[in-house]
C-alpha cells in the first residue's frame, strides 16, 4: 500500500533521511519510531506528498507520490505533528470544508460527520469554535479531519505527543482500533505507544534506518543480552564470586537498596539462556537466602535507547586517532 | 471546480464572520466618507463622484493587503497549508479560490460607497457615464491591487510582512509616472504605461479606454501566477 524507495532529502547539504527503503502491506500498522530529529517528519512529509524528496520515491496505492501526485493524495488521510487547524471555524464546518476539498460530495459528508465526529467522540463540540478546544480534542479534530474521507492510508505523525497522559490513552485506543480497517503509519519517539499499537516497527536514527522488526521480536533478537534481577541476603564479598562462575553469566551489577539486610544485583546472561534455574541453585547449596529472582528482558526503550546511544558513543576514527 | 467553489466559501465566511475584515471595512468607509464630504462640500461642487473615487483608489492601495494579507500567510503559519496542499487540491485552485473570496469581500466593502452616489444623485443631477466609468475603474484597481496582495501573502508566513511588502508594490505601481518626468523617450513612454494613477483619472472622467482594462486584467493574471508559483516553490524551499 505504502513503498518508500531509496528515498533521500537534503535540506541545502544537510541529510534529513538518507536511503529509506521500506514498505506497507495493506491493513499493517506500522510504527515510525526515532528519537527528536531523526527525520520521521521529514518522512511523513514526503510520504504525503507535502514536499518532494531530493532523490528515490515513494508510492502510495500504486500512485508515484510526485508524478502522480494528485491521485495518490486522493488516497491519504494526513495528520501533521503540529495538528494544523483553521482556528475560528466551528469544527462541523471545517470538517465539511475539508471533506469537500477531498471531492466528497454533500450527502456523503452528512452521514460521514455523524460518524466521524461519533468514532472520535466529539459530539457536543460539533458547534464549538476550534480555538477554544483543548489540545486533546483538537487532536481528536485532526484525526477526524484524517479518517473523514476513508482513505486506504493513514499517516499520523507524533499524534500523541502534548497532550495529557488520561487523553494519551484514549487516543492510543482510538489509534489502536483504526488501525484495524486501515493501514496506517504512526511516528513517536515514545516506545510504549509504539509496541501497544503497531505490528512492525522501523527505528530511524540521523536519518537512517536501523532496525526493523516486530514490537515483541525486538525485545530479545535485537539485544543479544538478557537480564536477571536478583534479590538475596548473604555476605555480598562472598556471593559476588560465587554467581560470577555460574555458567552463562556475563557481568553482574550490584544494584544499592536502601534499608534491608539484602542484596540486589542484576545480572546480564547470555542471550537466549534461562539461568534462573542455575542461580537459585547455587544461592540456595551455599546457605544463602534467596528473596527475589526475575528476568527483566529488554524492554524497547532500553534496546532503543541503546540503538540510538551506541552510534553516537562509538568514537570516531578521527577521534580515535587525535 | 468543486475545490475552488469550496475554499472561496470557506474564505467568504470567514471574512464575514471575523471583526478584522469589519474594521478594515468601516476605516475604509470612514476615509472615502470625510473625502466625499470635503469633495461635495466646496462652493459650487460638481455633483458628481470623481472625487469620492480618486481618494477611494488612493485608499485601495492601503486596504487591499489589509484584506488579502492573511489568506496565504496564516496558512502557512498556522500549518494548515501543509492539510490543504496534501489534498488532492491544486495550488491554482488554492489561489484563485482565496482570491475570488477577496475580491468579494472588496466588492462588498465598494458597494457600500454606492450611499454616497445615492446622496449625489438625491441632491444634484450628475452626469450617470462618468459615475459608471469611475466605478468601472475602482473594482478593476481593487481587484489588481488584491492580486499583488495575493503575492504578498504568498511570499511569507508573517501577516505584517506580507502586507507591507504587497503596499509597496502597489506603490510603486501608482507613483512610478512621476519618474517619467526625469527621463524621456520610450524609456518615459514605458514607466507611463506601467502607472496606475494615470490610467485610474481616466476612468474618474470618464473614459473607459479598452487598453487600461486589459492593463489591469493583465496586473491581476500576471500577479496571481505569481503567487500559484510562489505557493509550488514552498515545496522545494
Amino acid at each position: 500500500m505504502i513503498e518508500a524507495i531509496d528515498i533521500t532529502k537534503y535540506y541545502g547539504d544537510f541529510p534529513a533521511v538518507t536511503g529509506l527503503n521500506f514498505s506497507v502491506e495493506q491493513g499493517e500498522v506500522l510504527g515510525f519510531l526515532g528519537p527528536n530529529g531523526a527525520g520521521k517528519s521529514t518522512t511523513m512529509k514526503i510520504l504525503t506528498g507535502f514536499i518532494p524528496p531530493s532523490s528515490g520515491t515513494a508510492k502510495i496505492a500504486g500512485y508515484d507520490i510526485v508524478e502522480q501526485s494528485l491521485l495518490a493524495r486522493r488516497h491519504i488521510g494526513y495528520l501533521p505533528e503540529t495538528v494544523p487547524l483553521y482556528e475560528d471555524m466551528v469544527v462541523s464546518d471545517y470538517l465539511s470544508f475539508m471533506g469537500q476539498i477531498r471531492g466528497m460530495s454533500s450527502s456523503q459528508l452528512k452521514k460521514r460527520i455523524d460518524e466521524v465526529v461519533e468514532l472520535c467522540r466529539l459530539e457536543e463540540y460539533r458547534d464549538t469554535i476550534i480555538g477554544k478546544l483543548s489540545k486533546g480534542y483538537r487532536q481528536r479534530v485532526g484525526i477526524s479531519q484524517a479518517i473523514l474521507h476513508e482513505p486506504d492510508v493513514l499517516v499520523l505523525d507524533e499524534p500523541t505527543i502534548g497532550i495529557d497522559p488520561i487523553q494519551v490513552v484514549e487516543t492510543r485506543q482510538l489509534i489502536k482500533n483504526l488501525g484495524e480497517e486501515h493501514t496506517l503509519i504512526l511516528s513517536s519517539h515514545i516506545l510504549p505507544e509504539v509496541s501497544m499499537i503497531c505490528d512492525r516497527v522501523i527505528i530511524i536514527h540521523e536519518g537512517q534506518i536501523v532496525a526493523v522488526d516486530d514490537p515483541s521480536n525486538l525485545g530479545t533478537s535485537l539485544s543479544g543480552i538478557e537480564r536477571v534481577e536478583i534479590e538475596v541476603k548473604g555476605p555480598n564479598r562472598e556471593m559476588l564470586p560465587v554467581l560470577e562462575k555460574v555458567k552463562g553469566v556475563q557481568s553482574i551489577e550490584r544494584i544499592p537498596v536502601t534499608g534491608g539486610a539484602y542484596h540486589r544485583y542484576h545480572i546480564t546472561v547470555d542471550i537466549g539462556q534461562d539461568l534462573r534455574h542455575d542461580l537459585a541453585k547455587t544461592v540456595v547449596a551455599n546457605g544463602w537466602e534467596l528473596l527475589k529472582l526475575q528476568s527483566l528482558g529488554m524492554s524497547l526503550e532500553e534496546i532503543f535507547l541503546r540503538l540510538t546511544i551506541e552510534e553516537e558513543q562509538l568514537p570516531s576514527p578521527l577521534g580515535e586517532a587525535s | 471546480m468543486t475545490n475552488l467553489i469550496a475554499i472561496t466559501r470557506k474564505e467568504t465566511k470567514a471574512y464575514f464572520s471575523t471583526p478584522s475584515a469589519y474594521i478594515v471595512g468601516a476605516m475604509f468607509l470612514v476615509l472615502t466618507g470625510v473625502f466625499f464630504v470635503f469633495d461635495v462640500s466646496t462652493p459650487f461642487a460638481e455633483a458628481g463622484v470623481r472625487g469620492l473615487s480618486d481618494w477611494a483608489s488612493f485608499f485601495i492601495v492601503f486596504l487591499a493587503p489589509l484584506i488579502t494579507m492573511k489568506l496565504l500567510a496564516e496558512e502557512q503559519k498556522l500549518g494548515t497549508l501543509e492539510l490543504l496542499l496534501t489534498s488532492p487540491v491544486r495550488e491554482w485552485e488554492v489561489v484563485l479560490g482565496k482570491y475570488l473570496a477577496s475580491l468579494l469581500m472588496l466588492l462588498a466593502i465598494q458597494s457600500v460607497t454606492l450611499y454616497y452616489v445615492f446622496i449625489v444623485y438625491f441632491f444634484g443631477n450628475p452626469d450617470t457615464g462618468p459615475v459608471i466609468s469611475a466605478y468601472l475603474g475602482l473594482i478593476l484597481h481593487g481587484a489588481a491591487a488584491l492580486a499583488v496582495g495575493m503575492l504578498g501573502s504568498s511570499l511569507s508566513g508573517n501577516q505584517i510582512i506580507s502586507a507591507v511588502v504587497a503596499t509597496a508594490i502597489l506603490l510603486i505601481f501608482s507613483f512610478v509616472n512621476r519618474v517619467s518626468s526625469l527621463v524621456d523617450g520610450a524609456v518615459a513612454e514605458f514607466i507611463n504605461a506601467l502607472s496606475m494613477n494615470a490610467r485610474l483619472s481616466d476612468f474618474s472622467r470618464g473614459v473607459i479606454d479598452l487598453s487600461h482594462v486589459v492593463y489591469f486584467l493583465s496586473i491581476v493574471a500576471i500577479f496571481l501566477f505569481l503567487s500559484i508559483r510562489s505557493l509550488e516553490t514552498r515545496r522545494w524551499r
